[in-house]
C-alpha cells in the first residue's frame, strides 16, 4: 500500500537528511528541545525553505506538482500565525466559510470570533482559527507546528478530537507537540527531533 | 529674448545669504555652520563642474560624448536607489536590478520625448539629450527608491503574513500583489503631488529656469507640461520595475519567500 505521506532522503543545509512514511490515518508525535530543527523540518516538507530530497503525497512526489498544489494539499499550520486581512472570515474562501464556522464552533470559537476582526482575538483563539484555515482546506496530510501549546485543557481536548476525526477520515498528521499525553491521546507514533535529526522514540 | 547675465558679484550678493545661516548657526548654537558652509561650497563646485563639462560636451556635438554623460548619470541614480532602502540584497542584486529600471524607464521616456515630441536635430543632441535624462533621472530616482524601500521593508516585516498565505496553498503572486501594490502606490505619490501643485504652490523649476532665461510663459508653460507627463511616465515605469523586479528576486521555482537574498 503506497504511504499517504512519504519523506524520503529530505535534507538543507540546515537540517536533515530526514526519514518518515504514514499511511492513511497516521499520525507523528515530535517532541524536543526547541532549536532542535522541528519547525525547519514541517516548513521542508511543505516546501516552504530550500531543500534536496523528495515528498510525496500517495505516491506522486511534489515535484510533479505546482509548489501551491502541494501545500494546498500538506498546509502548514506555523506555531505563531499571520494574518493578512482585517476580518477573520477573509481569511477563508467564500465556498469555504459555513465550513470555517462549523469547524470554529466545534473548536469553542464563538460565532462572532469567526466574523470579527483578527485584532480582537487572544493568542489561543489565534491558534484555532488558523487551524481552521487550514482544516477548510479538507487537506489529506496536515503538518501542524504546536497547534494546542497555547490552549486551555477544555480547548485542547475539542483539538483534538477534531484532529482524530481527520484521522480517522484518512489524513496523515505531523505533529510538533510537548505534552506525550497528547501523542498518545492521539494514537500517534512519537518521534524525537534532536540536532536536526528525527528519531523514533520507545 | 536673451537672459540677464549673471556677474561673479552678483553671485557674492547670493552667497552674503549663506552667510546669514551660518551665522545664525553660530548664534543659535544649531553646530550647522560647517554643514551649510561645506555644502554651499559643494554646490557651487559641482555645479560649476557640471556647467564646464556640458559646455564642452555641447561644443563636441558627439553621440559618444553624449551617451558617456548620460551613462554616468544613470549610474550614479542607479546606486542611489540601490544603496537608499533599509533593508538590501546580497551582492550585486540591488544594483543590477536598479540599474535595469532606470535603463528602461529612462530610455523610454526620453526616448518618446526626443523621437516625437521634441525632435532636435540630431536627434541626439546633448542640448536636449542630457537635459532630459537629467531632469528625468530625479524622478526615476524618486519613485524607484521609494516603491523598493517599501517593498523591501513591508515584505520583512509582513513575512508571517506571506508565509501563512503561501503554507495553505497561496500562489507567490496573490501573496505579495497588495505589497506590490502599496509600493507602486509609494513611488507614485511625488509626482502625482508635484502636478497638482504645479503653478499654484511650486513654479516648476524648468518653468522658472525658461522664463527667466527670457522665454515667453505660454512657450515655457508647454515645455513644462511635456516634462510632467514624461516625468510621470518615467515615475511609473520606475516604480513598477523595482517592485515587481525586487519580488522576483525574493522568491524562486517553488514560489517560497527567499529573505535569505537580503543583507544581515
Amino acid at each position: 500500500m503506497t504511504a499517504r505521506l512519504a519523506v524520503e532522503n529530505l535534507k538543507s543545509p540546515l537540517a536533515g537528511p530526514f526519514e518518515l512514511e504514514l499511511a492513511p490515518g497516521e499520525c507523528a508525535a515530535i517532541s524536543g528541545p526547541s532549536g532542535a530543527g522541528k519547525s525547519l523540518f514541517l516548513r521542508m516538507i511543505a516546501d516552504l525553505d530550500p531543500n534536496t530530497g523528495e515528498a510525496a503525497l500517495d505516491g506522486t512526489p511534489r515535484a510533479a506538482m505546482a509548489a501551491p498544489a502541494w501545500r494546498r494539499k500538506a498546509p502548514y499550520v506555523a506555531a505563531e500565525s499571520g494574518w493578512w486581512r482585517d476580518a477573520v472570515a477573509e481569511h477563508v474562501e467564500a465556498s469555504a466559510r459555513e465550513a470555517g464556522r462549523d469547524l470554529a464552533a466545534q473548536l469553542g470559537l464563538a460565532r462572532e470570533l469567526f466574523e470579527g476582526p483578527v485584532q480582537r482575538l487572544s493568542t489561543g483563539e489565534r491558534q484555532r482559527l488558523a487551524l481552521v484555515r487550514a482544516l477548510v482546506l479538507e487537506p489529506p496530510v496536515l503538518l501542524l507546528d504546536e497547534p494546542t501549546a497555547p490552549l486551555d485543557p477544555d480547548s485542547i481536548a475539542k483539538v483534538e478530537a477534531v484532529l482524530a476525526a481527520r484521522l480517522k477520515a484518512g489524513a496523515a498528521l505531523v505533529l510538533v507537540s510537548h505534552d506525550p499525553q497528547q501523542a498518545r491521546r492521539l494514537g500517534a507514533r512519537p518521534y524525537e527531533m534532536r540536532e536536526r535529526r528525527l528519531r523514533p522514540l520507545g | 529674448m536673451t537672459a540677464i547675465s549673471l556677474s561673479p558679484a552678483d553671485l557674492a550678493i547670493g552667497a552674503s545669504l549663506v552667510a546669514f545661516d551660518a551665522l545664525l548657526s553660530v548664534l543659535l548654537r544649531l553646530a550647522l555652520h560647517r554643514q551649510v558652509l561645506w555644502a554651499a561650497g559643494r554646490m557651487v563646485v559641482q555645479l560649476v563642474a557640471v556647467g564646464y563639462i556640458l559646455r564642452a560636451v555641447f561644443a563636441l556635438r558627439h553621440p559618444a560624448a553624449t551617451l558617456l554623460v548620460v551613462l554616468v548619470m544613470s549610474a550614479i541614480a542607479a546606486h542611489e536607489i540601490a544603496a537608499r532602502p533599509e533593508r538590501r540584497f546580497k551582492g550585486w542584486t540591488g544594483l543590477g536590478l536598479s540599474a535595469g529600471g532606470v535603463a528602461i524607464a529612462t530610455v523610454v521616456t526620453v526616448g518618446l520625448a526626443l523621437l516625437t515630441a521634441i525632435r532636435p536635430h540630431p536627434w541626439y543632441d546633448p542640448r536636449y539629450a542630457i537635459t532630459l535624462v537629467g531632469i528625468v533621472l530625479g524622478s526615476v530616482l524618486n519613485a524607484g527608491s521609494l516603491s523598493l524601500d517599501t517593498l523591501l521593508g513591508g515584505i520583512t516585516r509582513e513575512r508571517g503574513a506571506i508565509e501563512a498565505q503561501l503554507a495553505l496553498g497561496a500562489s507567490f503572486h496573490q501573496a505579495t500583489a497588495r505589497l506590490l501594490r502599496e509600493a507602486i502606490r509609494r513611488g507614485l505619490m511625488p509626482i502625482i503631488n508635484q502636478m497638482s501643485a504645479a503653478g499654484l504652490i511650486t513654479l516648476p523649476g524648468i518653468m522658472t529656469g525658461q522664463i527667466l532665461a527670457g522665454l515667453d510663459p505660454l512657450e515655457a508653460v508647454k515645455y513644462q507640461i511635456l516634462l510632467m507627463f514624461l516625468l510621470a511616465g518615467a515615475s511609473g515605469l520606475s516604480a513598477l520595475l523595482m517592485a515587481y523586479g525586487a519580488l522576483r528576486r525574493l522568491t524562486d521555482e517553488r514560489q517560497r519567500l527567499r529573505l535569505d537574498r537580503l543583507r544581515e
